[in-house]
């Protein structure tokens, strides 16, 4: 019997939805005040994911007063973060900043000699009088040329939202990368960061898929930096990677557009994804997939059960908003009320979008206090929302949970679909728990 | 340019918005980037508050920087006004609209807002968290209770037989360390001596209220960091003395008492004598006496620092080597307190200098904030928080000031249960070598649950040595204690290297989980697949 690759037996749903639906879906665009983080907080979990890189804010006490804030508590006797604070003396002049921050560079690699990557991270104070972080990065690199990489980012708050610190980073970290040939084997990058224990899942998967060539951007050390080049394709793992993937389109890499991978169905949608590009027999696929399938769909049998029916309202904060609406809807029969999102990145996200019901207001950006007026005036069941918002929620009688969370667990994958709904479903649990 | 790992303090704008919060009717309209509503989680999950802060940021972007970020704050305050009806309002910006330099007191002023609009000035780049809030509390006293001023060289005339002193209790803040029951205690104590509090500012007041401040006859200054540039107005300008005492300790706390009498004429005699004081007692009790001489490391704000020192040193009797602060306004005041005991204070915001000195004067007991709680937990030193920067711990659901006689006493246990109690430690000492009780044996009384992990089938890595509660791995060789006769089940070394990778707190259970289920399957090994599968059935 001949077997038939994947992509020609069965429709890819991402060919089928690309032009659809979701362009002609009316999106409320707002503005105003927004409950979001700046870009500076990815620093909390990439310099977990990168072991040997150290970043350093060149900012203000807000900056340093932000990073600590989110991080919640002081785990690490020295951290791998910094902020290098501009005092009122380097703003009377700028060729005096950089001397400043040459010296504080020079300082923070003295006593910390292990650090082989340190990506100078750009603030709203930083752009605003306009203190050129490429140049410095290109000046330090030369100055420590061959034991440290220095690149530079912005995380600020007034061009980048959360998770776009992320983006921002890994972007530039692109073209650091080794080019690789049109001619070298075909290649599979997987782009944004997740635990670890999701990445060894995952490439345990691709190789039993028969996918051998597999990398992860980020890398785990500085040392490991993943080629990239036309012989790369690409499946994001996150979807807030706008930069870093047009970054890497311009090296000659190819998106492969998908699912983002939560739940079953879009972690099947994403790993086959990849399957149909490396022409994976489709009686292998499904093979290959079914234990986890099956697995993931035990797990999250209990939970449809409570988060069946239930009215839920996402208030914008991660990006990660619309596909999380489309597993909590598609897998868990939910009711979505509305979806808000800080960016629809439509090309990225379009396949999750595509799968929400035409009675669920998708929003973009925030105006926070019109956004609770919609909360409130909707009542609903559970309110996914940030730290700031989660609590006075709570004490006028909503359930809510904390939109971090979602981000900062391990959710991605077969194996993590049941801790993904227990997330939600949670909050429910526990209200339903208590007596006082 | 500072390098910096950890702060002590925020930004000035965050002192403004403690004060912002802790008052009712009064709205912060504050021009900032996208971001700096991080400081809202500080008040809704640090201290658990169950209202946003109420603060409207202008959020401006780069793109708005071309254009006019100044109409945009003026629309914000604009709505922010018809949104929420303040009595009244200030403005200010953060560290970046401090560079744009839009004038938000100019822009909120040319609104012509039918309430007081109270302009900030706080510059970013050179001050910080706690100055910020004394400034802001400072204006907005100028501003409110200054439409009421009398005459300049205006003096108090003494008040009529028979009616009751009055005062005003200021400083307390949101996001304060203890401020909610140090008022309730003080509060408490200056009504036993017949004392009428006037208004509380700013926890809990209203601008109407801090428009009467001056009707009281004397301001309490429970935290000079915040209310000190205040009270020397309200001195100048109404006559008012203020108390000077912090009322930390009982030494303190008596000495306090004399103040206000001094100031008021009251009979300090009836409250002197504190039948709830029992610090005085448990610390003269005999169990007590391991206390002396214990070296004490201290480091917080300089009020906090300060009185920490004197209860540490003249009532627990122990030694302070270390006296610090963060608060380089207070630096003389800290420098004088150091002398009484003999030492070099230690002033400085850089969190690492402060752990160098821990570490080198090698104290028993740290009292510091949760920046020292964290050095004392990596040095294996026991510690005690006393001040801000506060954490989630240090709002505590029951009552607990560290103010008063009931403060004292609240001090007494939180320093002292830190340290191992006396006869503990002589107990310990006498049987530190017993076969039963060395430092790596397991309980007794855990038996059998306590054997040591067996050794995995194939030797895992060393990152993947599994940690368990249950299994402690000590040498427990000394204790006999023999492996589980039925039929290990075996766990392959990738198996092994994957539970390795689940956080340590729940592995234990998941290693469990995954033996159960092996064995209920009859399964003779446990490969990925199988933690996985057990996973998902234990899921539910």
């Amino acid at each position: 019997m001949t077997s038939t690759a994947i992509h020609t037996l069965i429709p890819s749903p991402i060919a089928a939805r690309s032009q659809g639906a979701c362009s002609e879906r009316p999106i409320l665009k707002e503005r105003g005040q927004r409950e979001v983080f700046c870009g500076l907080t990815g620093i909390i979990w990439l310099h977990r994911k990168i072991q040997d890189a150290f970043f350093l804010v060149v900012g203000s006490r807000t900056c340093a007063h932000l990073i600590q804030s989110a991080a919640g508590v002081m785990i690490f006797a020295e951290p791998r973060f910094a902020t290098a604070i501009i005092d009122e003396r380097d703003l009377a002049g700028l060729a005096d900043a950089n001397e400043e921050l040459d010296r504080v560079v020079a300082r923070l690699l003295e006593r910390r000699p292990d650090i082989k990557m340190l990506f100078l991270v750009g603030s709203c104070p930083s752009e605003v009088i306009k203190l050129d972080l490429s140049r410095a990065a290109q000046r330090l690199s030369s100055a420590h040329a061959g034991k440290v990489r220095i690149l530079n980012y912005s995380g600020s708050g007034i061009e980048t939202t959360f998770t776009q610190g992320e983006d921002a980073c890994l972007a530039s970290l692109v073209p650091e990368l080794p080019l690789s040939a049109k001619t070298d084997a075909p290649a599979l990058l997987v782009v944004g960061a997740l635990a670890d224990v999701v990445e060894d899942q995952f490439a345990r998967l691709f190789t039993e898929l028969g996918i051998d060539n597999v990398h992860f951007l980020p890398p785990r050390s500085s040392r490991h930096l993943p080629p990239a080049g036309p012989n790369t394709k690409f499946l994001l793992a996150q979807p807030f990677l706008t930069d870093t993937a047009r970054a890497l389109e311009q090296r000659g890499a190819t998106h492969l557009p998908a699912m983002f991978p939560l739940g079953v169905e879009g972690t099947t949608a994403w790993l086959k994804a990849a399957a149909a590009a490396w022409n994976i027999d489709a009686d292998k696929f499904n093979a290959t997939v079914a234990p986890g399938q099956r697995r993931a769909r035990t797990a999250l049998e209990p939970h449809r059960f409570r988060l069946s029916g239930k009215r839920v309202f996402f208030f914008p904060d991660s990006q990660l908003e619309i596909p999380l609406a489309r597993f909590l809807y598609s897998e868990l029969s939910a009711d979505l009320i509305e979806a808000g999102t800080p960016y629809l990145h439509k090309g990225h996200v379009g396949a999750d979008l595509d799968a929400l019901p035409a009675t669920t207001l998708i929003s973009e950006g925030q105006d926070v206090d019109k956004q609770l007026d919609r909360c409130r005036a909707a009542k609903p069941d559970l309110v996914i929302c940030g730290l700031g918002l989660a609590n006075p929620l709570e004490a006028e009688g909503f359930t809510t949970k904390w939109s971090i969370e979602l981000l900062f667990s391990p959710v991605q994958g077969f194996d993590q679909a049941g801790d993904l709904a227990e997330l939600f479903s949670r909050p429910l649990v526990r209200r339903a728990r208590l007596e006082v | 340019m500072q390098l910096t790992l950890w702060t002590y303090e925020g930004p000035p704008h965050i002192g403004a918005m403690r004060i912002a919060t802790a008052m009712d009717g009064l709205h912060y309209v504050l021009h900032a980037p996208q971001g700096d509503t991080y400081a809202d989680l500080l008040f809704t999950m640090i201290e658990r508050r169950d209202k946003r802060p109420p603060v409207t940021y202008t959020t401006f972007q780069a793109r708005d920087l071309g254009s006019d970020t100044a109409e945009l704050f003026k629309t914000t305050a604009l709505d922010a006004y018809e949104r929420f009806k303040p009595e009244a309002m200030i403005v200010g910006a953060s560290c970046t609209a401090e560079l744009i330099q839009d004038d938000p007191g100019g822009l909120a002023k040319a609104l012509a807002l039918p309430i007081p609009v109270i302009p900030l000035e706080l510059p970013a780049y050179q001050k910080k968290e706690n100055w910020g809030a004394a400034e802001t509390f400072y204006q907005i006293v100028r501003a409110l209770a200054g439409a009421h001023a009398p005459a300049p060289g205006f003096k108090r005339t003494a008040r009529l037989d028979g009616a009751s002193p009055t005062c005003n209790i200021l400083g307390a803040t949101a996001l304060g360390f203890r401020h909610r029951d140090d008022v309730q205690e003080i509060s408490k104590l200056l009504t036993s001596m017949g004392i009428t509090v006037n208004v509380v500012a700013p926890y809990g007041c209203r601008p109407s209220d801090i428009a009467r401040l001056g009707e009281a006859d004397f301001n309490v200054v429970l935290y000079p960091e915040i209310a000190g540039q205040a009270a020397q107005w309200l001195k100048r300008t109404f006559d008012q003395p203020f108390t000077k005492v912090i009322p930390i300790g009982v030494g303190a706390t008596r000495d306090f008492i004399a103040e206000v009498a001094g100031i008021t004429g009251v009979d300090p005699a009836p409250v002197f004598a504190q039948p709830d004081a029992r610090s005085p007692w448990y610390t003269r009790s005999v169990d007590s006496t391991y206390l002396t001489g214990k070296r004490v490391f201290i480091f917080g704000d300089a009020s906090h620092a300060i009185a920490a020192a004197r209860v540490a040193s003249k009532e627990l009797g122990f030694t302070v080597v270390g006296l610090g602060t963060y608060s380089r306004e207070f630096a003389r005041d800290v420098r004088e307190a150091a002398k009484l005991y003999g030492i070099e204070a230690l002033i400085t915001d850089d969190y690492l200098d402060v752990e160098q000195a821990v570490q080198a004067l090698n104290p028993e007991l740290v009292l510091g904030t949760q920046m020292e709680r964290h050095i004392a937990k990596r040095l294996g030193v026991p510690c005690a928080v006393i001040s801000a920067p506060v954490h989630v711990q240090d709002f505590p659901a029951r009552y607990s000031p560290q103010m008063g006689f009931e403060g004292a006493n609240v001090l007494f246990d939180t320093w002292v249960h830190p340290l191992m109690m006396g006869l503990e430690e002589h107990l310990l000492a006498m049987f530190r070598n017993d076969f039963e009780f060395h430092d790596a044996a397991a309980p007794s009384h855990l038996g059998k649950s306590a054997a040591p992990a067996k050794p995995p089938a194939h030797q895992a890595p060393p990152d993947a040595q599994p940690v368990f509660a249950d299994t402690p791995q000590a040498g427990a060789s000394i204790t006999p204690v023999e492996a589980d006769a039925s039929g290990p089940v075996i766990w392959l070394a990738e198996a092994e290297k994957e539970l390795g990778k689940i956080p340590f707190f729940v592995r234990g259970k998941a290693r469990r989980n995954t033996e159960r289920y092996a064995a209920d399957l009859k399964l003779k090994s446990i490969s990925i697949e199988t933690l996985y599968d057990a996973k998902a059935h234990f899921s539910r």
